[in-house]
C-alpha cells in the first residue's frame, strides 16, 4: 500500500489536495475562503493531469532538430500534447468562474453586509419578519382608528 | 448518408447561437432589437433542428453521424456526434427555449432593469448553445468546458432580477453548481488517464478492455461513482437538491421555467449520454451504479413532493415539484434497459414542456394578485387571468398523470418500463405513491385560484398576446404529448438504439 502511495505520490498529493478543496468549498462558511477551497480543488486536479502527462526522458511537443538540417517525427521522442491542453482549458474555466463567483460575492456583501450566506439568510428573514410586524402595526393602528 | 447540409446543423446551431451571444451586447436597444434577434435565432435553430431530425429518420434505418471540428481525425481531434435522440431533443429544447422567452416577456421586463435586458438576451442564447453543446457532445472535456458554461449563465439569469434574495440564491447555486463541476472535472481526467482518450467511442473500447481483464477496476468504479455524483448535483437529485428552490423560485419567471425545464435536462442528458455511449448499460450493471441511482431516484421522487406539500409560495412549490420530476428520470435510467431509458427521454421531453407552462402560469396568475406568490393571495385568480389559470391546471393535471395530459404517457411508458426489470413492485408502488403526492399539492393550488373572492383586485392588467400565444402553444404541446406520444416514443427507442 504505502509502497504504492509513494511510487505515485504526484497522484497521492493530487487527491489529498483536492479532498481539501472540496472540503473547504463545501464546509467552509466564508465565501472567499469558499472560492479558495474552489481554486485549490482546480489546482489538485491540473497536478494530477501534468504528473501524468509526463514520461521521463522525453521531450515537450515541439518539434526538435536531429542534427542534418530535418526534424525528428518520431513521436516517441515527445510527451502527448493533449494533457497540457487541458491543464490550460482548465485554467481558462477556473480563472473566469473565480472572477464569476467574486463579483456575485461583491453583490452579496453590498446587499447584507455580510460574507456569510447562512448570515444573509437570517438578516433576510429578520428584515422580512420586521417588516410583517411593521404591516401588522399599521393595520391594527388603521382598525382602532 | 445524409446530405451536407443536415451534416452541418450541429455545428452550425451551436455557432449561431454563439455568434448571436457575442454581437448582442454591441446592438442598439431601442425597438427591443436584443430580443427580438434571440428569439429569431432560436427559431432558426429549431428549423434546423427540425430538419436534422426529419433527415435522420425519413429512412427505414436510423442513422447517427460523427461531425469532426477541426483537421484532427478521430481519436485525437474533437467531434459531435448527431443522432435522432440528439435532434428530437435539441429541436425540443429550442421550442420551449422560445416559449418560455416569449410567454413571459412582459414579466423580464418588469423584472429586469432596461439596461440589463440585453445582457439577459446573450445569457439566454449562450444557454441555448450550451445545452445544445451538450446534446451534440461527443468528446467528454467539450462537455465538461460546457458545463462550466453552463453553470456561469445559468447563475447569470438567477441573479438577473438582482435583488438582494436573488443573489444569495445564484451564490448557493453557484457554490453547490462548483462542487458538482469539479467532481465531474476530477472523473474525466481519471477516465482519461485511464483510457487515453477523450472520444466517447475510443474511451468505450478501452474500458470494455479493462473489464475484460479487470485491471483498474477501482479506479474505473470511482471515476463512475464521481461523474454521477457531479452530473446528480447539476441536475438535482434529491440529496444535492436543496439549492434548487431558492434558485429556481426566486428568480424572474423566465429564469425559472428555463432553470427548471431544460438546464437540469442537458446535464440528465450528458450522463444518459455516458452512461450508454461511454461505460455502457452492461458496465453500469456490472459495478452497481444502476441500483443506487434507481434508490436515489425513488427517493427523490417522494422526498421532493413531500416538501413541496410543505411550500406556501407557489414557485418554491413548483421548484420542489421539479425534484420529484427529476426521480422520474432517475427510475427510468435506473432501470437499465433500452425501454427504461427511452422513458426517462420521453419524460425529460415532456417534463421540458410541462414545467415551463406551470412557471409561466404561476407568474400570470401572481401578476394577478398584485405580484403576491403566496398560495392564499391567489385565491380567484383563475378569473382575473384566466389563460394562465388554464395553464396550470392542464400542467396540474400532467403532473398528476391524468389521461390525455402530458404527464400520463411518460408514467405509462415508465411502468411498462419497469416490468423489464427486477424492481418492477418497487417502480410501480414508487410512481403511485408519488402521483397520489402529486395530487395533495397540485389540487389544493388549482382549488385556490379557483375559489370565486369577492373583493377581485379589478386593475389587473390584461394577459399580452404574445402570453396568450405562448400559453396555447404549450397547452397544445401538452395535449398532443398526452394523446399523440406513440410514435415520439418510437423515435426516441430508434435514437436509443443507435446511441
Amino acid at each position: 500500500m504505502l509502497e504504492k502511495l509513494l511510487l505515485n505520490h504526484y497522484e497521492a498529493a493530487a487527491v489529498i489536495l483536492s479532498g481539501i478543496g472540496l472540503t473547504n468549498l463545501l464546509l467552509q462558511r466564508n465565501l472567499i475562503k469558499k472560492i479558495i477551497g474552489l481554486n485549490i480543488m482546480d489546482t489538485a486536479v491540473y497536478l494530477f493531469l501534468a504528473a501524468k502527462g509526463y514520461v521521463e526522458g522525453r521531450a515537450a511537443p515541439i518539434l526538435l532538430e536531429n542534427g542534418s538540417g530535418g526534424w525528428i517525427t518520431n513521436p516517441d521522442v515527445y510527451v502527448n500534447p493533449v494533457p497540457a491542453g487541458l491543464v490550460l482549458t482548465g485554467i481558462v474555466v477556473s480563472v473566469s468562474v473565480t472572477a464569476f463567483a467574486l463579483a456575485l460575492t461583491l453583490k452579496l456583501y453590498e446587499n447584507y453586509g455580510t460574507l456569510n450566506i447562512d448570515e444573509a439568510l437570517l438578516r433576510m428573514t429578520n428584515e422580512q419578519a420586521e417588516l410583517e410586524s411593521q404591516i401588522i402595526d399599521a393595520e391594527s393602528e388603521e382598525e382602532v382608528l | 448518408m445524409t446530405n451536407i447540409f443536415a451534416f452541418n446543423i450541429p455545428f452550425v446551431s451551436i455557432f449561431l447561437l454563439m455568434i448571436a451571444a457575442i454581437i448582442t451586447p454591441v446592438l442598439p436597444v431601442r425597438n427591443r432589437i436584443p430580443e427580438k434577434l434571440s428569439c429569431w435565432v432560436i427559431a432558426i435553430v429549431a428549423v434546423m433542428s427540425a430538419y436534422l431530425l426529419y433527415s435522420l429518420t425519413n429512412g427505414s434505418q436510423s442513422i447517427a453521424f460523427n461531425f469532426p471540428m477541426g483537421h484532427f481525425p478521430a481519436p485525437w481531434g474533437n467531434e459531435l456526434r448527431a443522432g435522432p435522440l440528439e435532434a428530437v431533443l435539441s429541436l425540443s429544447f429550442c421550442i420551449v427555449m422560445l416559449l418560455s422567452l416569449l410567454g413571459n416577456f412582459s414579466s423580464t421586463e418588469e423584472d429586469i432593469a432596461p439596461g440589463r435586458r440585453q445582457v439577459f438576451c446573450v445569457l439566454m442564447n449562450l444557454l441555448t448553445a450550451s445545452l445544445l453543446a451538450l446534446t451534440y457532445t461527443n468528446d467528454l472535456f467539450t462537455g465538461y468546458v460546457f458545463i462550466e458554461i453552463t453553470t456561469m449563465a445559468a447563475c447569470g439569469i438567477v441573479a438577473a432580477k438582482e435583488s438582494a434574495e436573488t443573489v444569495r440564491a445564484a451564490l448557493r447555486y453557484l457554490v453547490m453548481s462548483l462542487v458538482g463541476s469539479g467532481l465531474v472535472l476530477i472523473a474525466i481526467c481519471m477516465l482519461y488517464d485511464l483510457t487515453g482518450h477523450l472520444l466517447m467511442q475510443n474511451m468505450h473500447e478501452a474500458i470494455q478492455v479493462i473489464v475484460i481483464t479487470k485491471n483498474y477496476m477501482i479506479p474505473l468504479t470511482v471515476s463512475l461513482a464521481l461523474i454521477t455524483t457531479g452530473l446528480a448535483v447539476k441536475s438535482a437529485l434529491y440529496p444535492f437538491a436543496f439549492w434548487l428552490p431558492d434558485a429556481h423560485g426566486t428568480s424572474t419567471n423566465a429564469s425559472s421555467a428555463v432553470l427548471s425545464g431544460l438546464i437540469l435536462k442537458g446535464h440528465i442528458f450528458l450522463l444518459i449520454k455516458i452512461y450508454c455511449r461511454v461505460f455502457g448499460l452492461d458496465v453500469i450493471h456490472a459495478l452497481g451504479m444502476d441500483t443506487v441511482i434507481f434508490i436515489l431516484g425513488v427517493a427523490a421522487m417522494i422526498m421532493g413532493s413531500v416538501h413541496a406539500l410543505r411550500q406556501t409560495n407557489i414557485k418554491r412549490m413548483i421548484a420542489w415539484s421539479s425534484v420529484a420530476q427529476v426521480g422520474y428520470i432517475f427510475l427510468g435510467l435506473g432501470l437499465n434497459t433500452t425501454a427504461g431509458i427511452a422513458a426517462a427521454c420521453l419524460h425529460i421531453i415532456i417534463h421540458a414542456s410541462i414545467k415551463p407552462m406551470l412557471f409561466t402560469s404561476a407568474g400570470g396568475l401572481s401578476t394577478a394578485a398584485g405580484h403576491k406568490k403566496g398560495l392564499h393571495a391567489l385565491m380567484g385568480t383563475f378569473y382575473a387571468n384566466r389563460w394562465a389559470g388554464l395553464g396550470m391546471i392542464a400542467g396540474a393535471c400532467s403532473m398528476m398523470g391524468v389521461p390525455a395530459f402530458a404527464g400520463f404517457s411518460s408514467k405509462m411508458s415508465l411502468m411498462l418500463a419497469s416490468f423489464d426489470s427486477p424492481f418492477v413492485v418497487f417502480s410501480l408502488a414508487a410512481l403511485a405513491a408519488s402521483s397520489v403526492l402529486n395530487a395533495l399539492y397540485y389540487v389544493p393550488a388549482v382549488i385556490v385560484i379557483l375559489t370565486h373572492r369577492r373583493n377581485v383586485i379589478a386593475d389587473t392588467p390584461a394577459p399580452t398576446r404574445l402570453y396568450k400565444i405562448s400559453m396555447s402553444i404549450f397547452l397544445a404541446l401538452n395535449f398532443y404529448l398526452g394523446l399523440f406520444f406513440m410514435p415520439l416514443l418510437r423515435l426516441i427507442t430508434r435514437g436509443v438504439n443507435v446511441l
